[in-house]
């Protein structure tokens, strides 16, 4: 973990309330796609959660939707101005475990981690697929950075007015895959849970006090016992939930 | 500079400065040493540490405030055995200084045990015993609400201890010098206090209470003025020394608490936001004792009576 500084170097809107934004600083905490950092907001007290998308020597990446006060605070903030972050949080996914062929499923703003994890896997030499899930077009974000790496991306939509109509789990269907990574609700993992035919790794969320691992705020129980989110997590593999 | 000198006495042990990170807001120590030298610290106040291991209550924990936080974790902690055998050893390997040791219970026997079992640790230099757990057989009533069980958890613990204990009271009473009282007369060390608050926030898109468990304990910078006024009348009411904390967050937050009776301060929640915010402290003491003509902190407990 560290604490630092950062400069926004961009903060754009990408899709129906979600900002892609730019942070410009020390990226040398970030270790695994799949962690997250933690934003200091103005006249907040606690911090904000929010996992890295993608990161380089020269910063970091995220992508965030508008929630409430905090995110909505964060959608205006202009480039240049500083915001103070805790940074190399979590364990993020264990991409030793991937097979050949993985398959991530991303569901709304839980894609954003699965972006570091897909352009990884990809320069590791693996074949990815992924799966988009939305509830409408105008939700949809990142399917042509995916494209982009060269993998092949599924959609799905709620209303079906882009890809394949239903959830991601309809999206599976006929699919070949070696292992799996997610990020998104709640229910969509308990759907997911259901389809998945290989072992495969869950990103959760919890309301966080100081996302390091000091409050005991974000306790779960797993079949290997209390973890916390913050600090063994977010990323869980699927033998160890209890759903 | 003036020659500002940090050092205050404890219960007889001396500390390097005032501060102390709170207990449930500094784990047990290791977590902060990746990220600073936790020696600088006066000393630390370990999780609440109970005879059987807890997981707490149910999630969300945790509920943002204005300038402050509620949490209702439910003293999560892997019970007294497995602290001794594996958190203590951890954070002995990177704090060389007195620890105090923070003990819940929720029967007088578990309070006895717990400490009885601590005891004989040599680093342990204060037990520090919060009384804001419900007693399973007072009803339910926390043993921090009335003079008599406060008394009665403080005689027991006395009993089998052979460290100063200081009793941590819960801010959640009528007349909190009442208390205080009774536990110095049953043989209390010190006091500590305050503990959280008891509070609620409602989720509006769910219109139910963002805490699985409904209520959690308020803490951080907005409840300063609160332990400030209760510190201030136990230092009227007792004669043995206070630790004193809520809401502090900066030096000049400790100069107050101690001008209003503190011997030494607990930082809690401002370590969760800020995990330098302990350091940070005591960093700054010098300056702002300077600042305001101070040269040394131990002449200033009490100050403002
Ligand atoms: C590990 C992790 C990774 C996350 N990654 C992303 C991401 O990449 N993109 C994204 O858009 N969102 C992400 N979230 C959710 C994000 O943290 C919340 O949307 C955000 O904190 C809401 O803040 P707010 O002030 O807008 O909402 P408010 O409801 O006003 O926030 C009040 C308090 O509740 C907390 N809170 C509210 N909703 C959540 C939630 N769902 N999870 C955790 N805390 C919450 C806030 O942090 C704050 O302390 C992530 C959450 C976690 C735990
Ligand atoms: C997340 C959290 C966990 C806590 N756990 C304990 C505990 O286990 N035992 C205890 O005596 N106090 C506990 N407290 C109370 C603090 O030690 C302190 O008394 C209180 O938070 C007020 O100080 P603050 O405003 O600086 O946080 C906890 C507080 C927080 C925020
Ligand atoms: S949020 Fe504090 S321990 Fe996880």
């Amino acid at each position: 973990m560290k604490q630092a500084l950062y400069t926004i170097g961009e903060n754009t809107r990408i899709a129906k309330d979600v900002y892609k934004m730019r942070l410009l600083g020390d990226s040398s905490a970030c270790s695994q796609p799949g962690q997250f950092l933690n934003i200091q907001l103005p006249e907040k007290y606690l911090r904000r959660p929010i996992s890295v998308c993608d990161w380089d020597a020269e910063g970091i990446t995220i992508i965030y939707k508008i929630l409430g006060n905090g995110t909505e605070m964060m959608s205006g903030f202009a480039a240049s101005e500083q915001l103070d972050v805790l940074t190399g949080l979590g364990n993020g996914y264990d991409m030793s475990k991937s097979g050949d062929r993985p398959l991530l499923i991303g569901g709304g703003v839980g894609v954003p981690p699965l972006y570091g994890l897909c352009r990884r896997l990809v320069e590791q030499g693996k074949q990815p697929t992924v799966i988009l899930g939305f509830n409408t077009a105008d939700e949809i974000f990142y399917a042509d950075e995916f494209r982009a790496l060269g993998v092949e991306v599924r959609i799905a939509t709620v209303d079906g007015s882009v890809g394949i109509k239903g959830f991601v789990t309809d999206a599976m269907a006929g699919l070949d895959y070696t292992y799996f990574y997610t990020c998104g609700p709640l229910p969509m993992f308990k759907a997911i849970e259901k389809t998945v035919t290989t072992s495969g790794q869950y990103s959760l969320e919890e309301r966080m006090g100081c996302g390091f691992g000091a409050c005991m705020g974000c306790s779960i129980k797993t079949r290997s016992g209390n973890k916390r989110v913050c600090k063994e997590g977010p990323v869980f593999e699927r033998e160890d939930i209890i759903w | 500079m003036v020659n500002a000198d940090t050092k205050v006495t404890l219960c007889g042990i001396e500390l390097d400065n005032p501060i102390i990170p709170a207990s449930g807001t500094f784990g047990y120590g290791y977590e902060f040493a990746e990220l600073y030298d936790i020696n600088c610290l006066g000393s630390l106040s370990f999780k609440g540490t109970t005879r059987e291991a807890r997981f707490g209550n149910p999630t969300p924990r945790i509920a943002e405030c204005e300038r402050g936080m509620l949490n209702s974790v439910g003293l999560q902690n892997p019970g007294v055995e497995k602290v001794i055998s594996d958190e203590l050893p951890k954070l002995k390997k990177c704090f060389s200084k007195p620890i105090m040791a923070n003990v819940s219970g929720f029967s007088i026997a578990e309070y006895t045990e717990t400490c009885a079992m601590l005891d004989s640790d040599e680093q342990i230099g204060w037990f520090e015993v919060n009384i804001s757990c419900p007693n399973v057989h007072g009803g339910g009533m926390s043993f921090g609400t009335s003079p008599e069980m406060a008394a009665e958890v403080t005689r027991a613990v006395k009993k089998v201890t052979t460290k100063p204990v200081l009793i941590k009271l819960s801010p959640n009473v009528t007349d909190i010098a009442s208390i205080a009282k009774a536990c110095e007369e049953a043989g209390a060390d010190g006091i500590s206090l305050i503990n959280t608050l008891m509070g609620m926030r409602i989720d509006l898109r769910r219109k139910k209470p963002i805490l699985a468990n409904k209520m959690g304990g308020f803490s951080g910078p907005a409840i300063l003025p609160v332990a400030l006024r209760m510190v201030y009348q136990v230092y009227e009411a007792v004669n043995i020394p206070i630790v004193g904390m809520g809401g502090v967050s900066n030096a000049e937050d400790v100069i107050e608490m101690m001008l209003a009776g503190a011997t030494a301060v607990q930082v809690g929640a401002a370590n969760l936001v800020n995990p330098y915010a302990s350091r940070d402290i005591i960093n700054d003491l010098p300056r702002v004792m300077e600042k305001y003509r101070i040269n040394s902190l131990t002449e200033i407990i009490g100050g403002a009576h």
